[in-house]
C-alpha cells in the first residue's frame, strides 16, 4: 500500500518535472538573476568586471530623466492604441452582431488582421509610410517631405496606428465574444418596453459588456508594455527619431544588446516586472470576480 | 445603431407594416421600406469597414505586382497595369524567404508539440495524481504566468550562450517549452471529465499513462485542438527573442527575415511587398483552416474566464 502511494507520487513529479524544470531555468531564475545584476555597475571602461554598488543603481536609473522619459513615451503609447483600438473593435464587434446575409464574410474580413504578425503588420506600414512613395505620406499631403516615421511628433503615433491595425481583428473577436454573452431577452425586454435600439445598447448592453471591455483593456496596456516589434521595424532599430519611440521594453533592448550596459538594462526590466505584475493582479482580480457573478447569477 | 437581439421585433413589425394606420409610437412596427433602408445602410457600413480593415493588405498585393517607376507615380497607383510576378520570385529567392520561412516552421512546430505536451503531463498530474507539494507545485506553474519573457531576456540569453547555443534552434525552441496557461486550461478540462472514468480505468487495470493516452487526450480533443493552435500562432509571431539570439540566415525566422527586406540592399519597394505577401501567406492559410479552433481558444483564455 505504502509502495503504492510512493509509486504514485513518483509518477506525479515525473510528469510534472519537465514544466517545473523549464520554468525554473529560464522563468524564476533568471528573475531572480536580473534583480542581482541590477546591483552590479558597468565599468566605465569596457573589460574591466562590474562592480557591487547596492540599490543605488536602482535609485539613479529608475529616477533618470531617460527612463522617466520611456515611462511617459509608453503611457503615451497605450493612450494611442488601447481606447481607440477597443472603442474599434466593439464598433465592428456591434455591427457584425446582426443576422444578415453574408455576414459571415464580414466577420472574415473584420477578423482578418489576426493573421498578420508584427513583422508583416510593421513592414506593410513601413511602405505606406514610406517618405517617397508612401500612399499613406502622400494622402496625408507630405509629399516629398520627411515622412511620418521621421518626425518626432508623428512617429509615435505612426507605430500606435500600426498596432491598433494589427490588433484590430483581436479586438474584434474578444469584442464579439462578449456581445454574444450578453442574454438576447435583456435586450429584447428593452425594445418591448420602448426603448430605442442605440438607447437600449447605452442603457443595457454596453453596461453589461463592461467588465469584458476592462479586462480587454487591461490586456491592451499589457500589451503596450510588451510592444516591440512594431517600435523596431519602424524606427529602423532605433527607436527615434530623438528617442520619440523608446518604451521602457525598448530601452531595455538598447541597454543590454546595443550599449552593452546589463546593469541598467536589468534595473529597467525589475520596474517592468513590476509594473506588468501588478497589472496582471488586477487583471486577476477582476476575472474571479466576474465568474463569481456569472455564478451566482445562474 | 440597432442593438442586438432587437432583430426579431423589428421582422414582426415589418410583416404587418401594409396596415395603413401603423403609428411610430414606440413599441415600434417599423415598415417595410425603412428595414429595407436600414439593411441597406448596414451593408454599406459593412463594405465601408471591410474596406479600411482590408486596404492595407490590398496595397500590399499591389505594390508587389509593380515596377520601380510604377511605385514612383503620383497620384499612386490602385491597381497593377501589368503585374510583374517577377517580383515573387525575386523575392523568394533574394529574399532568403524559403529559409526563413523554413526555419519559422521547424521552431513553430518543434514549441507546439513540446509545450502541449510538457502542458498535458503536468495538468494531468495536477488533476489525478496524488502527490505530496502539489498546491505548491501547481501555484509554482501559475507563477510563471507573472513574469512576461521580456522581464528575463539578459540572463536567459546569458544562459543560451553557456549551452552554446546562440544562433541555433535550440535557443529559439527550449526556453517556450513549457506554459502556464496550456497547464491552466489542461487541468481545468481534464478535471471536468467524470470522476467514474478514473474509477473504471483503474478496475480494469489501466496505469495513469495508459489512461492519459487513451481516454483523456481523446477526450480533450478541442481544448488541445484550441491551445495547440494558440501555442503555434504565438512561436510563429515571436519577435524580441529570435531578434536576440539568431545571427545568420541558416536559423533566422521569418519575422526576422522579413526585416532584411527593409534593409537598404532592398530599394526595390516592389520586391519587399512581395516577400511580405509570401511571409505572410503561411499563416492566412493556416488561420482559414483552423479558424474554429482559434476563435476558441482566444475566447476562452480570455472572454469566458
Amino acid at each position: 500500500m505504502l509502495l503504492r502511494k510512493a509509486r504514485e507520487a513518483a509518477t506525479g513529479y515525473l510528469f510534472v518535472l519537465p514544466a517545473v524544470g523549464l520554468f525554473g531555468l529560464f522563468v524564476f531564475y533568471p528573475l531572480v538573476k536580473t534583480a542581482y545584476l541590477g546591483f552590479y555597475a558597468q565599468p566605465v571602461f569596457p573589460g574591466l568586471p562590474s562592480h557591487y554598488v547596492g540599490f543605488s543603481q536602482y535609485t539613479s536609473v529608475l529616477s533618470s530623466s531617460q527612463f522617466l522619459g520611456d515611462l511617459w513615451r509608453t503611457v503615451l503609447f497605450i493612450l494611442f492604441t488601447m481606447p481607440l483600438g477597443i472603442a474599434l473593435g466593439l464598433g465592428m464587434a456591434v455591427l457584425a452582431h446582426k443576422r444578415l446575409k453574408g455576414i459571415r464574410i464580414f466577420r472574415l474580413i473584420f477578423s482578418s488582421t489576426i493573421a498578420t504578425s508584427v513583422a508583416v503588420a510593421s513592414v506593410i506600414f513601413f511602405t505606406l509610410l514610406d517618405p517617397q512613395v508612401g500612399l499613406l505620406t502622400y494622402v496625408l499631403g507630405q509629399r516629398g517631405g520627411a515622412g511620418l516615421l521621421n518626425s518626432p511628433t508623428w512617429a509615435l503615433p505612426a507605430v500606435a496606428i500600426t498596432t491598433i491595425w494589427q490588433n484590430l481583428g483581436f479586438t474584434f473577436i474578444l469584442m464579439s465574444a462578449a456581445l454574444q454573452s450578453v442574454p438576447d431577452e435583456l435586450v429584447e425586454a428593452a425594445a418591448v418596453d420602448g426603448s430605442s435600439p442605440t438607447a437600449s445598447f447605452w442603457r443595457v448592453t454596453f453596461p453589461l459588456l463592461s467588465p469584458q471591455m476592462f479586462f480587454v483593456g487591461v490586456i491592451g496596456i499589457i500589451a503596450g508594455f510588451q510592444a516591440f516589434g512594431q517600435i523596431y521595424i519602424l524606427t529602423g532599430g532605433a527607436g527615434g527619431p530623438d528617442n520619440a519611440t523608446t518604451t521602457v521594453l525598448f530601452d531595455i533592448y538598447t541597454n543590454a544588446f546595443v550599449n552593452n550596459n546589463m546593469g541598467i538594462a536589468a534595473v529597467m526590466a525589475i520596474a517592468l516586472f513590476l509594473i506588468l505584475l501588478v497589472l496582471t493582479a488586477v487583471q486577476f482580480l477582476v476575472l474571479q470576480r466576474r465568474v463569481f457573478y456569472a455564478g451566482a447569477g445562474r | 445603431m440597432p442593438a442586438p437581439g432587437a432583430d426579431p421585433l423589428g421582422a414582426a413589425g415589418a410583416g404587418e407594416a401594409g396596415a395603413p394606420a401603423a403609428d411610430t409610437t414606440p413599441p415600434r412596427p417599423v415598415s417595410a421600406s425603412r428595414t429595407g433602408l436600414r439593411a441597406v445602410a448596414r451593408y454599406l457600413l459593412l463594405a465601408v469597414v471591410s474596406f479600411v480593415v482590408l486596404f492595407p493588405i490590398y496595397m500590399t498585393v499591389v505594390t508587389s505586382l509593380l515596377t520601380p517607376p510604377q511605385i514612383a507615380r503620383r497620384p499612386p497607383l490602385l491597381y497593377p497595369p501589368n503585374p510583374q510576378w517577377g517580383n515573387f520570385v525575386t523575392g523568394f529567392n533574394a529574399g532568403h524567404l524559403g529559409e526563413y520561412l523554413r526555419n519559422s516552421a521547424i521552431v513553430s512546430i518543434c514549441i507546439t508539440v513540446a509545450v502541449v505536451t510538457t502542458s498535458v503531463l503536468a495538468a494531468y498530474a495536477f488533476a489525478f495524481i496524488r502527490f505530496p507539494l502539489k498546491r505548491v507545485l501547481f501555484a509554482l506553474c501559475l507563477a510563471s504566468l507573472m513574469v512576461p519573457a521580456e522581464v528575463t531576456i539578459i540572463p536567459n540569453y546569458r544562459t543560451v550562450a553557456a549551452f552554446g547555443w546562440l544562433n541555433t534552434f535550440p535557443a529559439l525552441i527550449v526556453p517556450f517549452m513549457a506554459s502556464g496557461v496550456g497547464i491552466f486550461l489542461f487541468r481545468q478540462a481534464f478535471r471536468g471529465l467524470p470522476t467514474e472514468l478514473r474509477d473504471a480505468a483503474t478496475l480494469d487495470g489501466l496505469g495513469h499513462f495508459k489512461f492519459l493516452i487513451r481516454v483523456v487526450l481523446p477526450l480533450s480533443r478541442p481544448v488541445l485542438g484550441a491551445f495547440g493552435v494558440f501555442a503555434f500562432l504565438g512561436a510563429w509571431n515571436q519577435y524580441l527573442w529570435p531578434l536576440i539570439v539568431t545571427r545568420t540566415d541558416s536559423v533566422r525566422t521569418v519575422q526576422i527575415g522579413l526585416n532584411q527586406l527593409v534593409g537598404s540592399s532592398f530599394t526595390d519597394i516592389g520586391v519587399r511587398a512581395a516577400g511580405t505577401v509570401l511571409a505572410a501567406l503561411p499563416i492566412f492559410i493556416v488561420l482559414l483552416i483552423f479558424q474554429r479552433s482559434l476563435v476558441r481558444g482566444l475566447t476562452t483564455g480570455a472572454v469566458k474566464g
